[in-house]
């Protein structure tokens, strides 16, 4: 993590310099690390692309009202509590009120469905509650209402720290994950770590590369125009080093995403959060 | 002197870039032929891909550009009009005045026969790539003309 350290130490010289000069040395799109808003997401050696965001950015995402994502929430609550399927049922029918039966629930997610042996995300989890027990048709992964039902349940488990499991039947789903992130890929012959670890604090062309933590999907992007899942993100960064994606859902990015956010644990959950 | 010949003649190594190309070949279309070139002592390769010199000015273009070498998205150059050069490589100011010709060609033909996990990629290889995309499968990055073209910009960065 000698990097994050280099970074840490930019920083504090940038902001000595800026201090001695008395003027604004310091290059604007540097985060001030002392920032309470910025500390809650800075753990240790982790941190979140929270604390990269512009800091027009990180005031939108700090403002439900402001934070376009809550569009998609706002939708997902009157879904919430709307029959849908054969068997009569809404979410609320077997959930009671979000605010408390999920309170808390997604900060172990992906995790390994009891009955079915077998590691689910959040989406996977909603689907199941949709097919088997409500007996209505699966949301597709990149849908409005998926993402904003994955949105209200994330965000249940808000401030609270990424909390994953990695041992026991998980382990092999950890184990692939980990495999992925750090094999080469695509035409630019990259592996996650490239970037996200021995590169993070550092820049290809004008963009800061974080340290890719998961914590606050789905979120809404700029780019996008729209809310996003995580696993769209893995196709975006896979498509960019000019690698094959895998879809949405596949178990490939399903121990993708248990072994960034076992890289995650302990940092809060932000979802839903708002990047460039 | 002699012996110095001698040794970096044992070390030459050809490369058969295009022999094993339809290894990696996509079902549905042919692979890039690649030209072989030579390898001297694991450091460097003396000779023009294409057979002639390159370009320094379609060179310079050619680092700048997105699709092309890129090469400002990670290395910081002597190219003011553009604001965007990255950080993760390093800056290639004066890089003519530390390496050869020769060992710049080899650094962008195949960076990781000198560094191996090295984030750099390979401007001028097709096989050993994992899950590359149907549209750039059994492609270099760069052509071999291109490769020149770059080269013979890279040299002029001397300090």
């Amino acid at each position: 993590m000698k990097i994050y350290q280099t970074l840490v130490a930019a920083f504090s010289v940038a902001a000595v310099l800026s201090f001695a000069a008395g003027s604004a040395v310091a290059e604007p799109k540097d985060p001030d690390l002392t920032d309470p808003r910025v500390k809650r997401y800075i753990v240790g050696e982790k941190y979140s692309g929270y604390v990269v965001n512009e800091p027009e950015t990180r005031d939108i995402q700090d403002d439900d009202f402001q934070n376009p994502a809550f569009l998609w929430v706002e939708q997902a609550q009157s879904l919430w509590s709307k029959a849908d399927g054969k068997a009569g049922k809404s979410c609320e029918s077997c959930h009671g009120n979000p605010e408390v039966s999920m309170k808390g629930s997604s900060a172990s997610y992906p995790k390994i469905h009891k009955k079915k042996k077998t590691l689910l995300t959040v989406e996977h989890q909603i689907n199941i509650c949709r097919e088997e027990y409500m007996k209505t048709k699966p949301w597709k992964w990149e849908s409005d209402q998926m993402l904003g039902m994955s949105a209200l349940v994330r965000m249940q488990s808000r401030d609270m720290p990424v909390n994953v499991n990695v041992g026991g039947e998980a382990k092999p789903y950890f184990e692939k994950g980990r495999e992925f992130y750090f094999q080469r890929r695509g035409q630019l012959d990259l592996a996650c770590t490239h970037c996200h670890v021995d590169n993070h604090g550092n820049k290809v062309r004008s963009e800061k590369l974080s340290q890719g933590m998961p914590t606050g999907f789905p979120t809404y992007r700029m780019k996008w125009q729209k809310l996003g899942s995580l696993h769209r993100r893995f196709r975006g960064c896979n498509k960019n080093i000019r690698a094959q994606p895998y879809k949405q859902g596949t178990p490939e990015y399903t121990a993708l995403e248990l072994y960034l956010m076992w890289r995650a644990n302990g940092l809060p959950v932000e979802s839903p959060s708002v990047r460039k | 002197m002699i012996s110095g010949l001698f040794a970096a003649l044992a070390a030459v190594a050809v490369v058969a870039a295009g022999s094993t190309a339809s290894l990696a070949a996509s079902k549905s279309k042919p692979p890039q032929k690649l030209v072989n070139y030579l390898v001297i002592n694991e450091d460097s390769i003396p000779e023009y891909l294409s057979g002639r010199p390159g370009d320094p000015k379609q060179g310079r273009k050619l680092v700048i550009s997105r699709k092309k070498g890129n090469c400002l998205a990670c290395h910081k150059m002597p190219i003011p009009e553009k604001a965007d050069h990255g950080g993760t490589g390093t800056d290639l100011t004066g890089v003519a005045d530390r390496m050869t010709e020769s060992q710049l060609r080899l650094r962008l033909v195949d960076p990781k026969r000198i560094i191996p996990d090295t984030m750099m990629p390979a401007f001028y290889k097709i096989q050993g790539l994992n899950r590359v995309l149907p549209k750039f499968k059994g492609k270099a990055i760069l052509t071999a003309q291109e490769i020149e073209d770059i080269i013979a910009y890279i040299v002029t960065l001397k300090e």
